[in-house]
């Protein structure tokens, strides 16, 4: 049930965000500060977000092969490589080392 | 996915043609752009479906994150909060703030497509990362809708698809983790900084933000340490406009005692600039403030 509540709420909440793009008169969200703040908003949550799903489990800070891939998909895209591959390369190279038995 | 911005597109729009007026493209040309990106992007619906299925999800719950939620940064980030254990609220909250650039988006489009009103609510869902790339680098209002309307449609429809495909393949699969598939998520995030990492601005926000999503990790709550790393970027652009003011600050004191210099040097009473500059300064730090 919280899994529904949790889908329900963002499914409501997303789509009134993308909406209120469509609707609101141009000039509202136009403020230099305001534009610079959603554009650094995500900045922050996405690193924070692969850090916390490289380096943890279960609540505590862990190194284990999702390391090994994070650093694989960072090369990828340093090569420019297509989304696919970068995404790709992650999964490969922490199922290689965890076949290993890193 | 929905949200992956290839390096680029949003960067150099609208300034490829040569001419003073748009070039008109090709209707054909748009639609074979608009696919490239609808089909390459929505095949890795594939990637999120597995991770959902692996976080717990069932593949209703799965299918209805994409079919409603659309937007493929604030999936994978509900998705993994709601493995970590978080608080429904909590993760959705992270998902939501995730998901406000779209509404900057919606600005830009509402603009440049001029969609009439029953329209909007239908074309609201397809407001993303990919579209608004697309739309915004044909030359045309024509183009534009063209490329928005066939990459939407393209993408939605291959998302949904390979969203399904991956929920059910990661039940036949088993064990995840032993495919290495929960190193995908974090993957997709990166691929997401990645090309937003431009200027020092942003490099620093991601920076702080890996410290305290870390730091608080095993004290706060699961999906809370990633809304305190979110803090990150107001915080950052406050610290900025200190720096700032502080640089102008200097700089205005220069120009006046350069203005208060020439005055004493062409014999004018410079006791007076002296004062009108402090007061001048005096003004300055009080409208800082």
């Amino acid at each position: 049930m919280n899994i529904w509540i949790a889908i329900g709420v963002t499914a409501v909440g997303c789509y009134l965000v993308k909406l209120l793009g469509l609707l609101v008169p141009a000039g509202v969200l136009e403020r230099p500060l305001v534009q610079r703040l959603a554009a650094l908003l995500p900045v922050g949550l996405l690193a924070a977000l692969t850090a916390q799903q490289t380096f943890s489990a279960n609540g505590a800070l862990v190194l284990d092969p999702r390391g090994a891939g994070l650093a694989a998909a960072a090369l990828a895209l340093v090569l420019r490589a297509p989304f696919l591959v970068v995404v790709a390369a992650a999964v490969a190279v922490t199922a290689g080392v965890r076949a290993i038995g890193g | 996915m929905p949200g992956y911005l290839e390096p680029g597109p949003l960067d150099a729009p609208q300034e490829t043609g040569t001419g003073p007026g748009p070039e008109p493209k090709p209707d054909a040309a748009v639609v074979r752009d608009a696919l490239g990106v609808g089909i390459a992007v929505g095949l890795s619906g594939f990637a999120f479906g597995v991770t959902s299925a692996g976080a717990g999800l069932s593949v209703l719950q799965t299918c209805a994150l994409s079919l409603l939620v659309f937007t493929g940064a604030s999936q994978f980030a509900l998705v993994g909060a709601l493995a970590a254990g978080g608080n429904p609220f909590t993760a959705a909250a992270g998902a939501f703030f995730l998901g406000v650039r779209n509404a900057f988006y919606g600005l830009r489009l509402s603009q440049l497509l001029r969609l009439p009103g029953p329209v909007r609510p239908l074309a609201a869902q397809w407001v993303i990362d990919e579209t608004t790339a697309v739309a915004l680098a044909q030359p045309t209002r024509r183009a534009a809708r063209i490329g928005f309307t066939v990459t939407g449609l393209s993408l939605y429809a291959l998302w949904n698809l390979t969203t399904l495909a991956g929920a059910l393949g990661a039940e036949a699969l088993g064990d995840t983790g032993a495919w290495g598939l929960d190193a995908a998520g974090p993957a997709v995030f990166l691929a997401l900084l990645a090309p937003m990492l431009r200027t020092a601005t942003e490099r620093m926000t991601a920076g702080l933000a890996v410290v305290l999503g870390l730091g608080f990790l095993p004290v706060l709550p699961a999906g809370v340490p990633v809304l305190v790393a979110a803090l990150t970027a107001p915080a950052v652009l406050w610290l900025e406009g200190r720096r700032r003011t502080a640089d102008r600050t200097t700089a205005a004191h220069k120009t006046v005692a350069g203005k208060a210099a020439a005055a004493k040097a062409t014999g004018a009473d410079a006791a007076e600039a002296e004062v009108a500059a402090r007061k001048a300064a005096a003004r300055r730090k009080g409208s800082d403030r």
